[in-house]
């Protein structure tokens, strides 16, 4: 009696270690990302932003606030920077990821417009991009950084706002959407 | 059936004894001296309060005792993106003065292993600091020492809550040394990559609503100084 109770001490640590051990305690939903190759041997990706649908906070100092609610820190300091929080999605228009954007006049940065693009289950973009369009409206800039998925990689994005097409003019509120297109190739300098 | 019940009795003793052992595992203490103290290089301070209400804005799936704040605010209830926090916050320096803004994503980590004692969350920061430039911070953080020291303790007291003083890193990498990695991108952070921890103040913790009295620090070591 006294040995089965040990045998049963034992098997519980047993059990206890083996299903630490074998069932994960996180497992991140994956989408399968999207991606199409070039010519280059890089890859190209289409992010988009439904507006207003998928946008989260907005906050500035000469902006009403979303939510309603938000309070802005009305600081001198922070001059008339702008920072945005949205839902991203992929290119069957399924939420993947939440991204900011930034933007700003610094006296050390001058004007500055960047995108951190998080998507939880693959890793993080950084990006950094001109302030200003060009004659087509896009914006264009280079990824600074990267982590886990995006570590090693180099490249470009492009930011253009599309106004709703005819099909889209009826629906509720909708007001076109902000579209994220990455460019990227593998770097060995950032693989080391 | 006596036998039975005897391997029962002893398996569950089996698993308590094993949660217990994980529970104080000596080994899975937490990191309290930055390594970056013994950089050299000037550290950038950035402070910020982890309560959601002292926040500018917090957001996250809607179902946690953490609520999102303020009111109204998108939830992030997708399943891509559930398991996911966002703290919009004002960043102060050491004296208490305002320099800027950061935006915190952070993420379950897959690698988590409460065999190891590793509570794993990837981070990364958006930082715009209008008088410095802006930079980018990506991390790994063990939350475990802080789950173990505040928020079970929390959890199990009768008046669920915790109150002390508490100093940990959170930082545990990817860098080699446990440290975090960053990209300036503009102004006097302009191409510069260097390292960072993040470490967590904690005075007061509610089970029910969360942190109370708890501040986070960032650290940036800067190739030189940045007037903070």
């Amino acid at each position: 009696m006294l040995k089965t109770f040990i045998f049963g001490i034992v098997s519980g640590v047993v059990i206890a270690a083996g299903l630490l051990y074998f069932v994960p305690a996180v497992d991140q939903y994956r989408e399968a990302s999207l991606i199409s190759v070039q010519a280059n041997g890089g890859n190209t990706e289409s992010f988009h932003v439904n507006l207003p649908h998928d946008r989260i906070v907005v906050g500035a100092a000469d902006k009403d606030a979303i939510p309603a609610s938000l309070q802005w820190p009305r600081l001198s300091i922070l001059g008339d920077a702008q920072v945005e929080l949205f839902k991203i999605r992929n290119r069957n228009d399924v939420v993947i990821g939440v991204a900011s954007r930034i933007s700003g006049t610094g006296a050390a940065s001058g004007t500055l417009l960047e995108w951190t693009l998080h998507l939880p289950a693959r890793g993080t973009l950084y990006a950094n991009l001109q302030r200003q369009p060009d004659d087509a409206g896009r914006r264009s800039g280079k990824l600074r950084a990267g982590t886990r998925e995006f570590a090693a990689m180099t490249g470009s994005i492009n930011e253009r706002f599309v106004r709703p097409d005819a099909a889209q003019e009826g629906e509720v509120d909708f007001e076109g959407r902000i579209e994220l297109v990455t460019a990227l190739v593998g770097s060995p300098e950032r693989r080391e | 059936m006596k036998y039975a019940v005897s391997w029962l009795a002893g398996a569950v003793l089996g698993v308590l004894l094993f949660l217990a052992g994980l529970y104080y595992n000596p080994i899975a203490n937490r990191l309290t001296v930055s390594p970056l103290a013994v950089s050299g290089q000037p550290l950038i301070d950035l402070a910020y309060s982890t309560v959601p209400t002292d926040a500018i804005a917090f957001t996250n799936n809607g179902e946690s005792r953490i609520s999102p704040y303020p009111e109204k605010i998108a939830e992030l209830w997708e399943p891509t993106i559930r398991k996911t926090t966002v703290l919009i916050t004002l960043f102060t320096d050491s004296r208490g003065q305002a320099k800027g803004v950061g935006v915190k994503f952070a993420s379950e980590s897959e690698r988590t292993s409460l065999l190891k004692g590793h509570a794993l969350v990837d981070s990364a920061w958006h930082v715009y600091l209008p008088e410095s430039g802006s930079l980018f911070v990506d991390q790994t953080e063990n939350m475990w020492s802080y789950a173990r020291n505040i928020v079970l303790p929390a959890r199990f007291s009768s008046a669920d809550s915790w109150r002390g003083t508490w100093h940990g890193i959170t930082t545990s990498g990817p860098n080699a040394l446990g440290t975090a990695r960053v990209a300036g991108s503009s102004g006097r952070f302009a191409d510069l990559t260097t390292e960072a921890i993040e470490a967590v103040n904690a005075r007061a913790y509610s089970a029910l609503q969360g942190p109370v009295s708890v501040t986070g620090n960032l650290t940036i070591a800067a190739a030189e100084p940045v007037g903070n």
